[in-house]
């Protein structure tokens, strides 16, 4: 009983492969290019049973994630390789076989996650492994369902068109990028940030200033200060300015508060410490409590570094020279071009976590010694 | 007395061995001990000596990896399935968003007991450890010790003859030790409770035990059995007394052949 | 209200507040003050001072709208309307909030659901984990306009497109701060239970959840502040008709500078009382359930 419910996708992949198989061909009656199926179905079947016959002479995780990551990619390859010419031509058989790998894939991410390895190196491997295979399913499945049921173009483009768009329009996603990202979103990032912290520490030199400008902050940070973005375009024109203003505003509050609240962590008896080596206010600002609020300064670098994207993509809504991220989301969906806007929402998607990559790498290369960041 | 000789505790050549990523650790290895019903052991060593570790195997939060270990007769596992064994924390460990009595019934719920059962219950078990009138508190509102007192009601409140305490006074002031020494041996004296006892501290051990289990690192094993010449009824002043002084002394002779002392 | 919470807190607030009010003014002045003069010049008037400073204050599209501009204009349109005249801030709030409350009610229950999921089953732990956390680096309000003008191609507009957006926004930090939450409980409270020998379903009811509602509030305050954000932005495109958003856009066509500051009062207003609002159910909850009083 125990080891039917620890295989339980495998079991259900086989059935849904018979199901297939009474089903067959993958295509409806008119496909242009009709498909039989078997070899796919044979080996979907091979696999599970394999599984099963493994789990039964009790061998490890890492060999049934093997197998089953070997029957569940496989066949997946095979499916969609037959899509061509087929769009919106599948039967039931193809959806059930496609359910069935993916059965398999979550059979093999279930396997890969009981593995606990003693080396570091493997660990890490498996931490980048296993949400991978979740990535890459997200795109089988959207490719199968987006082709196979043959969804409108505009609803939801299969992610094989976003590529290509992206491959096909390199100069103008990277106009659009020089425009929005090294322009506006650097400029107003380095700005903003910069400024929070100025301010951050004469209220922290004066009390009176700390006491009035915090609350404000905080509430500001609830508030939709993106609605500044249409008085940022009368004020300072269409082009990047405008757009580098709203991301100074967004990011300046964030900083504030968190270098503030950073600033109060340093403990009284390391202060008491300071205290007694009659050591002044900037050699305590410097030498303790500027480390010791380096996590809550770093956590505003990294709120901002999303914050500064969606400011500035979502300014150029508001009016734009004709080049930017923003701007052509917005004409390119006026003009139903969906893969294009696709394409934009994945350069951004990958512009913000490699913005963010890097200030997490900082981050840990300078707060090395946080509990947060010892021991992996 | 032939309820005495009733086997609580029974572990023969117990050990058990850590797997970590820089090779095996070795918590626990050829222990044995009984612990016959009525007793009051208390295990004494500097830590890392495991006996933290075999309260714990005991309760079926840890597995011995060698020898053999029954509760009550029966597996740990068995054992806590049929809540054979109350457990005391080194910290309270009180849910904060429930009040005294009903974190004293928390365990009550669990086991399925009706209201009516729970309110007697926890009056009862309130009245043992003093904290009368203090059931519709929120822990916050209690001090250390009292809290300490209230998490020992819980593991009173249902009724099971063996208590597992792991140093749940360590993070108390001595002041306050002392007090609930004392309360303890009352307690233990009118429930008759068989009691595993976990410190680092000799005076309580000596005060408190009927046997003393002392215990050495590297690895965790039993250097010395130490049986009490105490009589039951233990005023605070017996700890001045030749008696109390000469099974310290043992105590202590005890850690230091284990080479406790080195580091 | 103590005494000393007034001293070191209102006072120092209202100081910043007046002092904000006050570089405003001046600020209306200098961003006006061009205009005004190059009007007066070619309506060949000349004005004393103080009548020039007042005409800064009263042009009808300003650069700058000062503040009693703004005031009028958002008190007119909030109380001397009627609720359902298109004009009305009371209509416009009333559409964004409606559409805001849908998108982070879906968003939270969604939320809680995913982290309940992924606190119990390991391979989703794993899997799905590592994307929810990398998804937050993502400026996904940038793909707000095409839910929009998408599903109002499949005939689905109105409400439901807005909340989508806003259950999108929010039901991150929900699940995050959930996953943390049922998290929470110490390793020697879970040990507890063990001894207690109780079942995975009494852990969860009698442990997790209880110690995971703090975690809950915290999330929801950030929750349903993005989803306002997100339900402005989606009013954004398609020229929709009613909204905070579409005040915004609006008022960015026609230049109503005024009514573009006071929707956007409006919309911080709407912020400030949601928030306030998720922050008072968290206080009763807290203290119905024993918390410290701060």
């Amino acid at each position: 009983m125990r080891r039917l419910k620890r295989n339980w996708q495998p079991l259900l992949a086989g059935l849904l492969t018979a199901l297939a198989a009474a089903r067959l061909p993958l295509t409806l009656p008119d496909a242009p290019a009709p498909i039989e199926g078997g070899m796919t179905i044979a080996l979907i079947i091979l696999a599970a049973a394999l599984n099963v016959v493994l789990t039964l002479g009790d061998r490890g995780h890492a060999m049934r994630a093997g197998v089953l990551f070997v029957g569940a990619h496989i066949p997946a390859a095979m499916l969609l390789s037959r899509l061509d010419g087929n769009e919106g031509q599948m039967s039931a058989s193809f959806f059930l076989m496609i359910a069935a790998s993916w059965l398999l894939a979550w059979g093999t991410v279930s396997e890969l996650a009981q593995i606990e390895p003693r080396s570091s190196t493997a660990r890490s491997f498996l931490r980048l492994l296993i949400p991978a295979i979740f990535g890459i399913w997200i795109l089988i499945l959207w490719e199968a369902v987006t082709r196979g049921a043959g969804i409108p173009f505009i609803l939801l483009p299969p992610p094989s068109a976003i590529g290509a768009r992206i491959a096909g329009s390199v100069s103008v996603l990277w106009a659009d990028v020089q425009q929005t990202i090294f322009k506006a979103v650097l400029f107003g990032y380095v700005v903003g940030c910069a400024s929070g912290f100025a301010v951050a520490i004469l209220a922290d030199r004066f009390a009176f200033l700390r006491r009035g400008l915090i609350p404000i902050g905080n509430m500001v940070s609830a508030l939709p200060i993106i609605g500044v973005a249409p008085i940022m375009v009368m004020w300072f024109g269409f082009d990047w300015q405008s757009k580098a203003a709203v991301v100074i505003i967004m990011t300046f509050f964030p900083m504030l508060v968190n270098t503030v609240a950073g600033l109060g962590v340093a403990g009284a008896m390391e202060r008491d410490l300071m205290r007694s080596y009659a050591s002044d206010y900037w050699q305590t600002l410097i030498k303790l409590r500027l480390p010791a609020a380096m996590p809550f300064i770093f956590n505003a670098l990294k709120i901002n570094s999303t914050l500064a994207l969606i400011g500035a993509i979502v300014a150029e809504f508001f009016g734009t020279p004709i080049v930017g991220m923003g701007f052509r989301i917005s004409t390119e969906i006026g003009r139903m071009n969906v893969d294009m806007v696709w394409a934009e929402i994945a350069v951004a998607a990958l512009i913000g976590s490699v913005f963010y990559g890097v200030v997490a790498l900082v981050e840990r290369a300078t707060t090395f010694w946080h509990p947060s960041n010892r021991g992996g | 007395m032939s309820v005495t000789s009733l086997s609580v505790v029974s572990a023969r050549k117990l050990g058990l061995t850590f797997e970590t990523g820089d090779g095996p650790v070795h918590a626990l290895s050829n222990v044995d001990l009984e612990v016959s019903k009525g007793d009051f052991v208390s295990f004494i060593g500097p830590s890392g000596c495991g006996k933290t570790t075999f309260l714990r195997v005991i309760a079926d939060l840890e597995k011995n990896t060698d020898g053999e270990i029954t509760v009550n007769g029966m597996t740990p596992e068995e054992a806590r399935k049929s809540r054979s064994y109350g457990y005391v924390f080194q910290a309270p460990a009180l849910y904060p968003w429930r009040t005294i009595e009903k974190n004293i019934a928390l365990p009550l719920e669990i086991m399925g007991h009706s209201a009516a059962e729970r309110g007697k219950r926890i009056e009862r078990t309130l009245d043992l450890v003093n904290l009368s009138g203090f059931g519709k508190k929120y822990p916050w509102q209690l001090s250390g010790g009292m809290q300490q007192r209230a998490s020992i009601a819980r593991a009173l409140a249902f009724d099971a003859d063996l208590l597992l305490m792991d140093e749940p006074f360590g993070a108390l002031d001595e002041i306050v030790r002392d007090h609930l020494n004392e309360q303890l041996l009352k307690l233990w004296a009118r429930t008759e409770k068989t009691i595993c006892f976990v410190t680092h501290s000799i005076p309580e051990a000596v005060y408190l035990s009927t046997r003393i289990v002392v215990m050495s690192p590297r690895p965790g094993r039993v250097t010395d059995i130490i049986e009490s010449t105490l009589p039951k009824e233990r005023p605070l002043e017996i700890r001045e007394t030749p008696e109390f002084l000469e099974i310290a002394h043992r105590v202590r002779e005890g850690l230091r052949a284990g080479h406790s002392y080195e580091e | 209200m103590k005494p000393d919470s007034l001293k070191n807190r209102t006072l120092p607030v209202l100081t910043i507040l007046v002092v904000i009010v006050a570089v405003w003014y001046v600020g209306a002045y200098f961003m006006n003050a061009p205009f005004q003069r190059d009007l007066d010049r070619r309506g060949n008037v000349t004005s004393t001072a103080m009548e020039f400073v007042g005409k800064t204050m009263a042009q009808p599209k300003p650069v700058l709208p000062a503040p009693h501009q703004v005031a009028q204009n958002l008190f007119e349109n909030t109380f001397l309307r009627r609720v359902t005249s298109n004009r009305s801030l009371v209509y416009h709030a009333w559409v964004t909030l409606s559409s805001t409350v849908a998108g982070f009610t879906m968003g939270t229950l969604l939320g809680i659901l995913i982290a309940v999921g992924i606190v119990h089953v390991k391979a989703l732990d794993r899997s799905l984990m590592p994307w929810i956390i990398a998804s937050q680096t993502i400026p996904i309000l940038a793909i707000a306009p095409m839910v929009i003008v998408v599903l109002a191609a499949v005939n689905i507009t109105g409400l439901l497109p807005k909340a989508l957006i806003s259950t999108y926004l929010s039901f991150f930090p929900v699940a995050v701060g959930m996953v943390k939450g049922l998290r929470s409980p110490e390793l020697i409270q879970l040990d507890l239970m063990r001894t207690y020998n109780a079942s995975a379903a009494q852990t969860f009811w009698k442990l997790r959840v209880p110690a995971s509602i703090p975690f809950l509030f915290t999330s929801m305050k950030v929750a349903i502040a993005a989803s306002l954000v997100g339900a402005i932005v989606g009013e954004l495109p398609t020229g929709a008709v009613a909204g905070i958003g579409s005040k915004l856009l609006a008022g960015a066509y026609y230049s109503q500078t005024i009514d573009i500051w006071a929707a956007l009062i409006a919309g911080s207003v709407l912020a400030a009382l949601l928030v306030t609002i998720v922050g008072i159910v968290a206080r009763i909850v807290d203290r119905s359930m024993g918390g410290r009083p701060a």
